[in-house]
């Protein structure tokens, strides 16, 4: 499997350099194997599995949110996780590059192995974690500064070597954001219409060069138009970068994603709680023509909300 | 509609008409109370001012501030308390500042608010905020001026204590500033792999540097007029040399127009203008300073 990021110089020793404790080596997984343990049989492992989840459980405060997740998330893929409001899509999503970290009540159990590294050991660093895997929130979020210094902050704070211009205009150019923005670079980043906020977050994302973009409903504050040029975005970016997505747009799920994993919420018997867990996960194009569950089929149909 | 003025629920269907005229009257009543209170304030506010710059703007003068004090009440001047007022709050200043904004930081993004040390800080400094300044005067002729760290009745001692007195409302006023950054700020920093200490340096400390600012500067302008603590901490009050440095004997503003007030005048020294003219520069001081936390305020004002 070539290193498709080349251009980026990524190898192994500039990661190091990059002050990485844990270099983190590339899995290849086979295509076709049979099931490892813990792997339901329904999830085909794809050309490589960048992301294992295993029996991923999380809790806040001691209440799972989410329960037995366990799938593959493919290199150069979009996977999306579709499924009714509060069946823990995002929940499980901030698992990937360890943004649950950030409250205190969430625990998570099972394992989450990021090229057959276990995110959670205790050797490893969140921070470097994040290096890696980038995140897009669903309401844009950019800095209260100039549209240069948005996207130089992540460069800077990571001591990324190189020409600052250069890196912005890369990641402009790849956010599809260089015409719109190269005359007002130093203008405040609140000036931008919504859809170009949340390209300008995406590009922000891209400047530091991470391996996986994770992204939490990113069109569901925008307009039509501008999600139509975010989704013609992501297919562009899937080529270099692994895509998780988020989304209760299920038309967009359809457009884009390689693989979905539906989710549905079930209340535990006793308690009143909510706890989600994925009913199916497949290639997109399965689930959306021929789902195997009942559950996913009146979800996807319409039929359920 | 009913013509005696009581309230009559207005029949279905009927369009909506006016409010019975008792409740109209009521309205305009409550305005005009209203308007009668705070007219009265400022114009409570309007004769001191009235009052005083009739007895003291004549006295207000370049003479007046570049003279030090003396029994010749024609030669009298201020030049003494302005500059040990002007060191004060430098000192003052020095040590609130980082102090504060730390203590901020530290109890807004750091501290478990679970654990019961953290909890006794947060109710202590809201109580802190109330202590009457002399009981600080205290505390600094016992620990500053005497006690462990005797430094004597000097600059650094009465300007750590105006930053005692006055640093409980840096710190709520920092926590406030830094309360009001977003939490997507914060989070959209550390998904792109920035620190917890990057986060905060370079994200939220910027966005919260107004209020920070706003907050620090209405300190001063209460600590500028302090007196009880800078008396019992040792401030001389008659006093006719420029403080030479932070070990340095020391008035300050308040305490000489305290002094001036005290002196019995006659016909031959009269005090009263000296002691007015020296409040109107206090009044000019005071309002400098607030008329730069308001511009600081609204020029930097995050809209988010």
């Amino acid at each position: 499997m070539t290193d498709e990021r080349h251009e980026h110089g990524h190898e192994s020793t500039e990661r190091e350099a990059r002050g990485l404790r844990q270099p983190l080596e590339v899995h290849h997984a086979d295509s076709g194997a049979p099931a490892v343990d813990g792997v339901e049989p329904r999830t085909r492992v794809a050309r490589e599995a960048i992301f294992r989840l295993e029996g991923v459980t999380v809790s806040y405060s001691a209440k799972p949110a989410v329960r037995d997740i366990t799938f593959d998330i493919g290199r150069n893929e979009i996977t999306a996780l579709i499924g009714p409001s509060g069946c823990g899509k995002s929940t499980l999503i901030r698992c990937l590059n360890r943004m649950n970290d950030l409250i205190p009540s969430a625990t998570v159990a099972g394992k989450v192995l990021y090229h057959g590294q276990d995110l959670y050991a205790s050797e490893v660093d969140a921070v470097e974690v994040r290096k890696r895997i980038g995140m897009v929130f669903q309401k844009p979020n950019p800095f209260p500064k100039s549209i240069y210094d948005n996207i130089a902050f992540g460069p800077r704070v990571l001591g990324m070597k190189g020409d600052m211009d250069e890196i912005v205009e890369r990641a402009l150019h790849h956010a599809a954001l260089w015409d719109e923005a190269k005359d007002r670079l130093k203008t405040n980043a609140f000036g931008m219409s919504g859809g170009q906020q949340q390209r300008l977050c995406i590009a922000r994302c891209l400047a530091v060069e991470p391996d996986v973009i994770l992204m939490d409903e990113p069109c569901s504050a925008l307009d039509p138009i501008s999600t139509g040029k975010i989704e013609d975005l992501m297919m562009e970016l899937k080529k270099e970068y692994s895509i998780v997505i988020v989304t209760h747009n299920m038309q967009q799920a359809a457009r884009v994603s390689d693989k979905t994993a539906f989710f549905t919420v079930e209340l535990d018997e006793d308690e009143k709680n909510r706890t989600g867990r994925v009913v199916e996960f497949d290639d997109t194009e399965k689930i959306f023509t021929n789902p195997s569950d009942p559950r996913t089929e009146a979800y996807v149909t319409g039929k359920v909300g | 509609m009913s013509a005696h003025g009581e309230t009559v629920a207005a029949p279905r269907g009927e369009a909506v008409g006016r409010p019975a005229a008792s409740r109209r009257v009521k309205d305009a009543a409550f305005r005009l109370g209203m308007l009668v209170c705070l007219g009265l304030a400022i114009l409570l506010l309007g004769v001191l001012l009235w009052d005083v710059a009739v007895d003291g703007a004549d006295r207000l003068s370049l003479d007046f501030i570049t003279s030090f004090a003396s029994i010749n009440a024609d030669q009298a001047g201020i030049q003494a308390a302005l500059t040990g007022t002007l060191w004060l709050m430098a000192v003052c200043a020095a040590f609130i500042i980082p102090v504060g904004v730390a203590t901020a930081i530290y109890l807004e993004e750091y501290a478990d608010n679970t654990k019961w040390y953290n909890r006794l800080v947060e109710v202590n400094i809201q109580n802190l905020a109330a202590v009457p300044s002399i009981v600080y005067g205290i505390l600094g002729l016992a620990f500053l001026v005497r006690g462990p760290l005797s430094l004597g009745p000097v600059i650094l001692a009465g300007g750590l204590t105006l930053g005692l007195l006055v640093l409980p409302v840096v710190i709520i006023a920092g926590r406030e500033a830094i309360r009001a950054v977003p939490p997507s700020i914060r989070e959209g920093s550390m998904a792109l792999g920035a620190t917890q200490w990057q986060t905060i340096w370079r994200q939220v400390l910027p966005a919260a540097v107004p209020g920070i600012a706003t907050g620090v500067i209405l300190s001063l302008s209460r600590a500028i007029g302090e007196t009880a603590p800078l008396i019992v901490v040792g401030a001389a009050t008659f006093v006719a040399f420029n403080p030479e440095g932070l070990d340095s004997n020391f008035t300050a503003m308040p305490i000489q127009i305290f002094d001036w007030i005290s002196r019995p005048s006659n016909d031959v020294n009269d005090y009263r203008p000296l002691a007015a003219a020296g409040i109107l520069l206090l009044m000019i001081l005071l309002l400098a300073m607030n008329s730069v936390a308001i511009w600081l305020r609204n020029r930097f004002e995050q809209k988010w």
